[in-house]
Protein backbone atom coordinates (compact mmCIF):
# COMPACT_ATOMS: atom_id res chain seq x y z
CA UNK A 1 0.00 0.00 0.00
CA UNK A 2 3.11 2.11 -0.48
CA UNK A 3 2.05 3.38 -3.96
CA UNK A 4 -1.28 4.03 -5.34
CA UNK A 5 -1.65 2.10 -8.70
CA UNK A 6 -4.72 2.95 -10.68
CA UNK A 7 -3.60 1.28 -13.72
CA UNK A 8 -5.52 -2.25 -11.93
CA UNK A 9 -8.46 -0.30 -11.19
CA UNK A 10 -10.07 -1.18 -14.65
CA UNK A 11 -9.42 -4.80 -14.02
CA UNK A 12 -11.40 -4.67 -11.05
CA UNK A 13 -13.67 -2.63 -11.66
CA UNK A 14 -16.30 -4.91 -13.38
CA UNK A 15 -16.28 -7.01 -10.33
CA UNK A 16 -17.80 -4.52 -7.94
CA UNK A 17 -20.87 -4.73 -10.11
CA UNK A 18 -22.78 -7.23 -7.95
CA UNK A 19 -22.23 -5.38 -5.22
CA UNK A 20 -23.19 -2.39 -6.26
CA UNK A 21 -26.75 -4.26 -7.37
CA UNK A 22 -26.96 -5.18 -4.01
CA UNK A 23 -26.12 -1.42 -2.84
CA UNK A 24 -29.01 -0.41 -5.03
CA UNK A 25 -31.34 -3.16 -3.49
CA UNK A 26 -30.92 -2.34 0.00
CA UNK A 27 -31.56 1.30 -0.74
CA UNK A 28 -34.70 0.72 -2.71
CA UNK A 29 -36.11 -1.69 -0.15
CA UNK A 30 -35.33 0.70 2.55
CA UNK A 31 -36.75 3.71 0.68
CA UNK A 32 -39.90 1.68 0.13
CA UNK A 33 -40.35 0.83 3.82
CA UNK A 34 -38.98 4.46 4.98
CA UNK A 35 -41.75 6.19 2.44
CA UNK A 36 -44.70 3.69 3.96
CA UNK A 37 -43.90 4.58 7.27
CA UNK A 38 -42.93 8.13 6.54
CA UNK A 39 -46.08 8.59 5.29
CA UNK A 40 -48.00 7.04 8.17
CA UNK A 41 -46.50 9.19 11.26
CA UNK A 42 -46.38 11.78 9.24
CA UNK A 43 -50.09 11.82 9.20
CA UNK A 44 -50.21 10.39 12.64
CA UNK A 45 -47.88 12.89 14.05
CA UNK A 46 -50.34 15.89 12.71
CA UNK A 47 -53.34 13.88 14.39
CA UNK A 48 -55.43 16.47 16.73
CA UNK A 49 -55.54 12.74 19.00
CA UNK A 50 -53.23 12.18 21.74
CA UNK A 51 -52.45 8.84 21.59
CA UNK A 52 -51.98 9.19 18.03
CA UNK A 53 -49.26 12.08 17.77
CA UNK A 54 -47.40 11.60 21.12
CA UNK A 55 -46.39 7.67 19.44
CA UNK A 56 -45.17 9.21 16.42
CA UNK A 57 -43.27 11.91 17.77
CA UNK A 58 -41.57 9.82 20.09
CA UNK A 59 -40.29 7.47 17.07
CA UNK A 60 -39.13 10.43 15.32
CA UNK A 61 -37.17 11.60 18.55
CA UNK A 62 -35.27 8.23 19.31
CA UNK A 63 -34.80 7.62 15.10
CA UNK A 64 -33.16 11.15 14.41
CA UNK A 65 -31.22 11.44 17.57
CA UNK A 66 -29.36 8.14 17.90
CA UNK A 67 -26.97 7.11 15.08
CA UNK A 68 -28.11 4.40 12.20
CA UNK A 69 -25.19 2.57 12.89
CA UNK A 70 -26.05 1.90 16.54
CA UNK A 71 -29.94 1.36 15.37
CA UNK A 72 -28.52 -1.23 12.68
CA UNK A 73 -26.71 -2.96 15.59
CA UNK A 74 -29.24 -2.60 17.51
CA UNK A 75 -32.00 -4.49 14.85
CA UNK A 76 -29.37 -7.08 13.90
CA UNK A 77 -28.02 -8.50 17.31
CA UNK A 78 -30.86 -7.27 19.55
CA UNK A 79 -33.64 -9.00 17.27
CA UNK A 80 -31.58 -11.86 17.02
CA UNK A 81 -32.93 -13.10 20.17
CA UNK A 82 -36.84 -12.41 19.07
CA UNK A 83 -36.97 -12.94 15.46
CA UNK A 84 -34.21 -14.70 13.62
CA UNK A 85 -33.55 -11.77 11.10
CA UNK A 86 -31.42 -12.46 8.37
CA UNK A 87 -28.55 -9.16 7.44
CA UNK A 88 -30.11 -8.45 4.28
CA UNK A 89 -33.47 -7.83 5.68
CA UNK A 90 -32.12 -6.48 8.89
CA UNK A 91 -30.61 -3.91 7.00
CA UNK A 92 -33.36 -3.03 5.10
CA UNK A 93 -35.76 -2.91 8.25
CA UNK A 94 -32.81 -0.96 9.68
CA UNK A 95 -32.34 1.30 7.03
CA UNK A 96 -36.40 1.82 6.26
CA UNK A 97 -36.60 2.78 9.90
CA UNK A 98 -34.32 5.30 10.22
CA UNK A 99 -35.40 7.02 6.61
CA UNK A 100 -39.29 6.47 7.85
CA UNK A 101 -38.28 9.45 10.75
CA UNK A 102 -37.53 12.37 8.12
CA UNK A 103 -39.49 11.04 5.69
CA UNK A 104 -42.14 11.83 8.18
CA UNK A 105 -41.09 15.21 9.07
CA UNK A 106 -40.62 15.86 5.03
CA UNK A 107 -44.08 14.64 4.55
CA UNK A 108 -45.08 16.92 7.29
CA UNK A 109 -43.49 20.01 6.52
CA UNK A 110 -45.15 19.70 2.75
CA UNK A 111 -48.50 18.91 4.33
CA UNK A 112 -48.38 21.73 6.54
CA UNK A 113 -47.18 23.95 3.69
CA UNK A 114 -50.50 23.48 1.74
CA UNK A 115 -52.56 26.52 2.40
CA UNK A 116 -55.73 26.57 4.95
CA UNK A 117 -58.03 27.20 3.09
CA UNK A 118 -58.27 24.18 0.97
CA UNK A 119 -58.96 22.24 3.31
CA UNK A 120 -61.71 24.58 4.54
CA UNK A 121 -62.70 24.64 0.14
CA UNK A 122 -62.84 21.24 0.75
CA UNK A 123 -64.98 21.22 4.10
CA UNK A 124 -67.32 23.78 2.30
CA UNK A 125 -68.36 21.86 -0.22
CA UNK A 126 -69.00 19.17 2.38
CA UNK A 127 -66.22 16.57 1.88
CA UNK A 128 -64.74 14.43 4.87
CA UNK A 129 -61.63 15.00 6.59
CA UNK A 130 -60.44 11.85 5.22
CA UNK A 131 -61.38 13.02 1.74
CA UNK A 132 -59.73 16.26 1.95
CA UNK A 133 -56.81 14.72 2.67
CA UNK A 134 -56.51 12.44 -0.08
CA UNK A 135 -58.23 14.34 -2.75
CA UNK A 136 -56.88 17.91 -1.73
CA UNK A 137 -54.01 18.09 0.67
CA UNK A 138 -51.97 15.11 -0.16
CA UNK A 139 -51.67 15.70 -3.98
CA UNK A 140 -50.49 19.12 -3.45
CA UNK A 141 -48.42 17.81 -0.62
CA UNK A 142 -46.98 15.46 -2.19
CA UNK A 143 -45.77 17.83 -5.42
CA UNK A 144 -43.70 19.98 -2.46
CA UNK A 145 -42.16 16.73 -0.60
CA UNK A 146 -40.05 16.02 -4.35
CA UNK A 147 -36.81 18.18 -3.93
CA UNK A 148 -36.79 17.15 0.03
CA UNK A 149 -37.00 13.87 -0.82
CA UNK A 150 -34.68 14.07 -3.50
CA UNK A 151 -31.95 14.91 -1.27
CA UNK A 152 -33.00 12.05 1.65
CA UNK A 153 -32.83 9.33 -1.19
CA UNK A 154 -29.34 10.11 -1.68
CA UNK A 155 -28.75 10.20 1.72
CA UNK A 156 -30.03 6.96 1.77
CA UNK A 157 -28.16 5.51 -0.42
CA UNK A 158 -25.26 6.51 0.78
CA UNK A 159 -25.89 5.42 4.78
CA UNK A 160 -26.46 2.10 3.06
CA UNK A 161 -22.96 1.49 3.25
CA UNK A 162 -23.20 1.30 7.07
CA UNK A 163 -24.48 -2.35 6.54
CA UNK A 164 -20.98 -3.30 5.59
CA UNK A 165 -20.93 -2.95 9.73
CA UNK A 166 -23.36 -6.51 9.34
CA UNK A 167 -21.41 -8.49 6.61
CA UNK A 168 -23.82 -7.49 3.81
CA UNK A 169 -21.95 -7.75 0.74
CA UNK A 170 -22.49 -4.43 -0.79
CA UNK A 171 -19.99 -2.19 -2.62
CA UNK A 172 -18.37 -0.70 0.69
CA UNK A 173 -17.93 -4.10 2.42
CA UNK A 174 -16.66 -5.58 -0.91
CA UNK A 175 -14.19 -2.84 -1.17
CA UNK A 176 -12.20 -3.41 2.28
CA UNK A 177 -12.26 -7.38 1.32
CA UNK A 178 -10.73 -6.96 -1.62
CA UNK A 179 -8.48 -4.17 -0.67
CA UNK A 180 -7.22 -6.57 2.17
CA UNK A 181 -7.06 -9.51 -0.14
CA UNK A 182 -4.87 -7.53 -2.62
CA UNK A 183 -3.38 -4.81 -0.29
CA UNK A 184 -4.92 -2.41 -2.90
CA UNK A 185 -7.23 -0.91 0.23
CA UNK A 186 -7.00 2.86 -1.70
CA UNK A 187 -7.42 1.40 -5.12
CA UNK A 188 -10.56 -0.58 -4.06
CA UNK A 189 -12.27 2.69 -2.17
CA UNK A 190 -11.43 4.31 -5.57
CA UNK A 191 -13.52 2.04 -7.42
CA UNK A 192 -16.53 2.05 -5.13
CA UNK A 193 -16.28 6.10 -4.64
CA UNK A 194 -16.96 5.48 -8.66
CA UNK A 195 -20.23 3.69 -8.14
CA UNK A 196 -21.27 5.86 -5.47
CA UNK A 197 -20.94 9.19 -7.35
CA UNK A 198 -22.27 7.21 -10.05
CA UNK A 199 -25.42 6.06 -8.76
CA UNK A 200 -25.75 9.65 -6.72
CA UNK A 201 -25.20 11.48 -9.58
CA UNK A 202 -28.21 9.48 -11.16
CA UNK A 203 -30.58 10.24 -8.35
CA UNK A 204 -29.76 14.07 -8.71
CA UNK A 205 -30.52 14.02 -12.05
CA UNK A 206 -33.97 12.37 -11.73
CA UNK A 207 -34.80 14.35 -9.06
CA UNK A 208 -33.89 17.34 -11.16
CA UNK A 209 -35.75 16.13 -14.14
CA UNK A 210 -38.94 15.40 -12.14
CA UNK A 211 -38.69 18.68 -10.06
CA UNK A 212 -38.59 20.89 -13.67
CA UNK A 213 -41.33 18.22 -14.81
CA UNK A 214 -43.69 19.77 -11.40
CA UNK A 215 -42.48 22.93 -12.06
CA UNK A 216 -44.03 23.21 -15.48
CA UNK A 217 -47.04 21.86 -14.43
CA UNK A 218 -46.88 24.11 -11.15
CA UNK A 219 -47.02 26.67 -13.54
CA UNK A 220 -50.40 25.79 -14.38
CA UNK A 221 -51.86 25.36 -11.48
CA UNK A 222 -50.91 27.57 -8.48
CA UNK A 223 -53.50 29.09 -6.80
CA UNK B 1 -89.53 30.97 5.81
CA UNK B 2 -86.81 31.21 7.70
CA UNK B 3 -83.54 29.36 5.86
CA UNK B 4 -80.51 30.12 8.47
CA UNK B 5 -81.32 31.06 12.20
CA UNK B 6 -78.38 32.37 14.16
CA UNK B 7 -79.05 31.92 18.25
CA UNK B 8 -77.44 33.65 20.74
CA UNK B 9 -73.96 32.64 19.14
CA UNK B 10 -71.24 34.05 21.24
CA UNK B 11 -67.34 33.26 19.52
CA UNK B 12 -63.93 33.55 21.92
CA UNK B 13 -60.92 33.21 20.90
CA UNK B 14 -58.93 33.14 23.93
CA UNK B 15 -60.02 35.42 25.77
CA UNK B 16 -60.95 37.60 23.06
CA UNK B 17 -65.02 37.93 22.48
CA UNK B 18 -65.21 38.12 19.09
CA UNK B 19 -68.89 37.33 18.70
CA UNK B 20 -71.15 38.52 21.09
CA UNK B 21 -74.83 36.91 21.59
CA UNK B 22 -75.62 37.98 17.80
CA UNK B 23 -78.76 36.80 16.63
CA UNK B 24 -80.00 36.51 13.23
CA UNK B 25 -82.55 35.06 10.90
CA UNK B 26 -82.64 35.03 7.19
CA UNK B 27 -85.68 34.42 4.94
CA UNK B 28 -85.85 31.92 2.18
CA UNK B 29 -84.77 33.77 -1.09
CA UNK B 30 -83.05 37.30 1.48
CA UNK B 31 -80.40 38.82 0.20
CA UNK B 32 -78.41 40.03 3.68
CA UNK B 33 -74.83 42.12 3.38
CA UNK B 34 -73.28 42.43 6.44
CA UNK B 35 -70.94 45.27 6.66
CA UNK B 36 -68.34 46.15 9.12
CA UNK B 37 -64.63 47.44 9.82
CA UNK B 38 -62.44 44.74 9.71
CA UNK B 39 -61.65 43.14 12.58
CA UNK B 40 -65.58 43.58 13.95
CA UNK B 41 -66.30 39.94 13.77
CA UNK B 42 -67.91 40.01 10.21
CA UNK B 43 -66.41 37.31 8.60
CA UNK B 44 -66.24 35.36 11.70
CA UNK B 45 -70.25 35.42 12.16
CA UNK B 46 -70.14 34.15 8.36
CA UNK B 47 -67.51 31.31 9.05
CA UNK B 48 -69.64 29.84 12.13
CA UNK B 49 -72.80 29.56 10.23
CA UNK B 50 -71.30 26.87 8.03
CA UNK B 51 -68.93 25.79 10.76
CA UNK B 52 -65.63 26.60 9.73
CA UNK B 53 -64.96 28.31 13.08
CA UNK B 54 -66.78 26.72 15.87
CA UNK B 55 -68.85 29.00 18.37
CA UNK B 56 -68.58 28.34 22.14
CA UNK B 57 -72.38 29.37 22.93
CA UNK B 58 -75.68 29.45 20.51
CA UNK B 59 -77.02 27.64 17.93
CA UNK B 60 -77.42 27.79 13.99
CA UNK B 61 -79.92 26.64 12.43
CA UNK B 62 -80.28 25.73 8.70
CA UNK B 63 -83.36 25.11 6.63
CA UNK B 64 -85.33 24.90 10.34
CA UNK B 65 -83.00 22.27 11.49
CA UNK B 66 -80.68 23.45 14.38
CA UNK B 67 -77.52 21.63 14.16
CA UNK B 68 -75.12 21.15 17.37
CA UNK B 69 -71.61 22.60 16.77
CA UNK B 70 -70.73 19.14 18.18
CA UNK B 71 -72.12 17.42 15.83
CA UNK B 72 -70.34 14.99 14.28
CA UNK B 73 -72.11 15.33 10.85
CA UNK B 74 -70.87 18.97 10.44
CA UNK B 75 -70.22 17.92 6.82
CA UNK B 76 -73.51 16.97 5.71
CA UNK B 77 -74.79 20.52 6.56
CA UNK B 78 -71.62 21.81 4.62
CA UNK B 79 -73.60 20.59 1.54
CA UNK B 80 -76.54 22.64 2.19
CA UNK B 81 -74.04 25.87 2.58
CA UNK B 82 -72.40 27.35 -0.42
CA UNK B 83 -69.18 29.11 0.53
CA UNK B 84 -67.28 31.55 -1.61
CA UNK B 85 -63.55 32.76 -0.07
CA UNK B 86 -61.89 35.64 -0.55
CA UNK B 87 -59.01 34.01 -1.81
CA UNK B 88 -61.22 31.95 -4.12
CA UNK B 89 -59.61 28.50 -2.54
CA UNK B 90 -59.72 26.74 -6.15
CA UNK B 91 -58.05 23.27 -6.49
CA UNK B 92 -54.73 24.21 -8.22
CA UNK B 93 -54.31 20.73 -9.14
CA UNK B 94 -57.34 20.04 -10.74
CA UNK B 95 -59.08 21.71 -13.77
CA UNK B 96 -61.77 24.49 -13.66
CA UNK B 97 -64.31 21.60 -14.05
CA UNK B 98 -62.79 19.43 -12.25
CA UNK B 99 -62.75 21.99 -9.74
CA UNK B 100 -67.03 21.90 -9.94
CA UNK B 101 -67.44 18.20 -10.06
CA UNK B 102 -65.27 17.21 -7.04
CA UNK B 103 -67.49 17.74 -4.61
CA UNK B 104 -70.29 15.90 -6.96
CA UNK B 105 -68.68 13.00 -7.79
CA UNK B 106 -66.94 12.70 -4.02
CA UNK B 107 -69.54 14.06 -1.72
CA UNK B 108 -72.52 13.11 -3.72
CA UNK B 109 -71.65 10.12 -5.40
CA UNK B 110 -72.57 11.27 -8.95
CA UNK B 111 -71.13 9.34 -11.67
CA UNK B 112 -68.50 11.51 -13.95
CA UNK B 113 -71.05 12.13 -16.90
CA UNK B 114 -73.91 13.42 -14.81
CA UNK B 115 -71.60 15.60 -12.56
CA UNK B 116 -69.74 17.02 -15.86
CA UNK B 117 -73.31 17.55 -17.00
CA UNK B 118 -74.32 19.42 -13.81
CA UNK B 119 -70.58 21.30 -14.05
CA UNK B 120 -71.30 22.35 -17.44
CA UNK B 121 -74.57 23.99 -16.23
CA UNK B 122 -73.24 25.86 -13.51
CA UNK B 123 -69.86 26.74 -15.09
CA UNK B 124 -72.42 28.88 -18.31
CA UNK B 125 -73.96 30.12 -15.73
CA UNK B 126 -70.69 31.79 -14.66
CA UNK B 127 -69.52 32.32 -18.30
CA UNK B 128 -66.89 30.09 -17.37
CA UNK B 129 -67.71 27.38 -19.76
CA UNK B 130 -64.87 27.89 -22.41
CA UNK B 131 -62.31 27.81 -19.67
CA UNK B 132 -63.75 24.22 -18.15
CA UNK B 133 -60.33 22.79 -19.26
CA UNK B 134 -57.81 24.63 -18.05
CA UNK B 135 -56.21 24.75 -14.70
CA UNK B 136 -56.64 27.60 -12.38
CA UNK B 137 -53.55 29.27 -12.53
CA UNK B 138 -54.24 30.32 -16.02
CA UNK B 139 -57.25 32.43 -15.82
CA UNK B 140 -57.30 35.43 -14.05
CA UNK B 141 -58.73 36.32 -10.56
CA UNK B 142 -62.44 37.79 -11.07
CA UNK B 143 -62.49 34.47 -13.32
CA UNK B 144 -61.43 31.98 -10.09
CA UNK B 145 -63.98 33.46 -8.32
CA UNK B 146 -66.90 32.92 -10.59
CA UNK B 147 -65.70 29.40 -10.97
CA UNK B 148 -65.41 29.24 -6.91
CA UNK B 149 -69.38 30.30 -7.21
CA UNK B 150 -69.83 27.68 -9.92
CA UNK B 151 -68.11 25.16 -7.32
CA UNK B 152 -70.62 25.94 -4.97
CA UNK B 153 -73.55 26.30 -7.13
CA UNK B 154 -73.20 22.78 -7.77
CA UNK B 155 -74.23 21.17 -4.02
CA UNK B 156 -77.54 23.19 -5.24
CA UNK B 157 -76.90 24.95 -1.51
CA UNK B 158 -80.10 25.99 0.17
CA UNK B 159 -77.90 29.20 1.04
CA UNK B 160 -75.03 30.91 -0.03
CA UNK B 161 -72.33 32.73 1.88
CA UNK B 162 -69.97 35.14 0.39
CA UNK B 163 -66.52 35.91 2.66
CA UNK B 164 -65.12 39.56 0.82
CA UNK B 165 -65.38 38.27 -2.70
CA UNK B 166 -64.27 40.99 -4.26
CA UNK B 167 -61.81 42.10 -2.38
CA UNK B 168 -58.70 40.47 -3.22
CA UNK B 169 -59.88 41.15 -7.04
CA UNK B 170 -58.01 43.84 -9.12
CA UNK B 171 -60.94 46.95 -9.48
CA UNK B 172 -61.66 45.72 -13.20
CA UNK B 173 -62.22 42.39 -12.52
CA UNK B 174 -64.89 43.32 -9.49
CA UNK B 175 -67.85 44.00 -11.78
CA UNK B 176 -68.22 40.59 -13.36
CA UNK B 177 -68.22 38.76 -10.03
CA UNK B 178 -70.94 41.19 -8.54
CA UNK B 179 -72.80 40.40 -11.69
CA UNK B 180 -72.64 36.79 -11.39
CA UNK B 181 -73.74 37.35 -7.74
CA UNK B 182 -76.83 40.00 -9.03
CA UNK B 183 -77.82 37.26 -11.22
CA UNK B 184 -77.73 34.25 -8.07
CA UNK B 185 -79.90 36.99 -5.64
CA UNK B 186 -82.83 37.37 -9.06
CA UNK B 187 -82.89 33.97 -9.42
CA UNK B 188 -84.08 33.78 -5.74
CA UNK B 189 -81.02 32.36 -4.21
CA UNK B 190 -80.83 32.60 0.01
CA UNK B 191 -77.43 34.71 0.34
CA UNK B 192 -75.26 36.44 3.29
CA UNK B 193 -72.47 38.82 2.07
CA UNK B 194 -70.00 40.14 3.34
CA UNK B 195 -69.07 43.01 1.39
CA UNK B 196 -66.92 46.13 1.44
CA UNK B 197 -69.05 46.83 -2.45
CA UNK B 198 -71.76 49.64 -1.03
CA UNK B 199 -72.97 49.62 -4.38
CA UNK B 200 -74.00 45.90 -4.68
CA UNK B 201 -75.19 46.37 -1.21
CA UNK B 202 -77.75 49.18 -2.06
CA UNK B 203 -78.77 47.94 -5.48
CA UNK B 204 -78.84 43.86 -3.89
CA UNK B 205 -79.50 43.72 -0.45
CA UNK B 206 -83.55 43.27 1.13
CA UNK B 207 -81.43 44.02 4.60
CA UNK B 208 -78.00 45.34 5.47
CA UNK B 209 -76.42 44.49 8.66
CA UNK B 210 -73.57 46.51 10.22
CA UNK B 211 -71.24 44.66 13.23
CA UNK B 212 -68.87 46.44 15.31
CA UNK B 213 -67.04 45.19 18.13
CA UNK B 214 -68.57 41.22 17.68
CA UNK B 215 -72.28 43.21 17.66
CA UNK B 216 -74.93 43.32 15.25
CA UNK B 217 -75.43 47.33 16.45
CA UNK B 218 -77.87 48.11 13.11
CA UNK B 219 -80.14 46.31 10.84
CA UNK B 220 -82.21 47.55 8.25
CA UNK B 221 -82.96 48.31 4.45
CA UNK B 222 -80.41 49.36 2.79
CA UNK B 223 -82.05 53.09 2.62
CA UNK B 224 -82.49 52.92 6.11
CA UNK B 225 -79.21 51.58 6.80
CA UNK B 226 -77.34 54.14 4.59
CA UNK B 227 -79.14 57.18 4.19
CA UNK B 228 -80.45 57.89 7.59
CA UNK B 229 -78.39 55.47 9.93
CA UNK B 230 -79.61 55.78 14.01
CA UNK B 231 -76.30 54.13 15.58
CA UNK B 232 -73.11 56.85 15.84
CA UNK B 233 -70.24 54.43 15.00
CA UNK B 234 -72.61 53.31 11.77
CA UNK B 235 -72.30 56.92 11.27
CA UNK B 236 -68.88 57.15 11.50
CA UNK B 237 -67.79 54.12 9.63
CA UNK B 238 -70.66 54.98 6.71
CA UNK B 239 -68.65 58.65 6.63
CA UNK B 240 -65.11 56.98 6.21
CA UNK B 241 -66.39 54.40 3.70
CA UNK B 242 -69.12 56.61 1.26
Amino acid sequence: MDTWDFSIIPKFFTSFAPYAWMTVQVTILGLLIGIVLGLAFSLLRLSKLKVLNYPAKAYIWIIRGTPLLLQLLLIYFGLVNIVKLDRLPAACVALGIHNGAYIAEIFRGSIQSVDRGQREAGMSIGMTQTKIMRRIILPQAFKRAVPPLGNQFIIALKDSSLASAISVPELLLHARQMGAANFKLMEMLTIAAIYYLFMTTILTLLSTLIERKLKVSDNKSTI
Amino acid sequence: MTMVKVKNLNKWYGKHHVLKDINLSVEAGEVVVIVGASGSGKSTLLRCINFLEKAQKGSIGIDSKEVSVKSKKLHLIRQEVGMVFQHFNLFPHKTIMGNVTEGLTQVKKMSTAEAVEIGKKMLDKVGMLEKADTYPSMISGGQKQRVAIARALAMNPKVMLFDEPTSALDPELVGDVLLVMKKLANDGMTMIVVTHEMGFAKEVADRVIYVDEGQIIEEGTPEEVFDNPKNERTKEFLSRIL
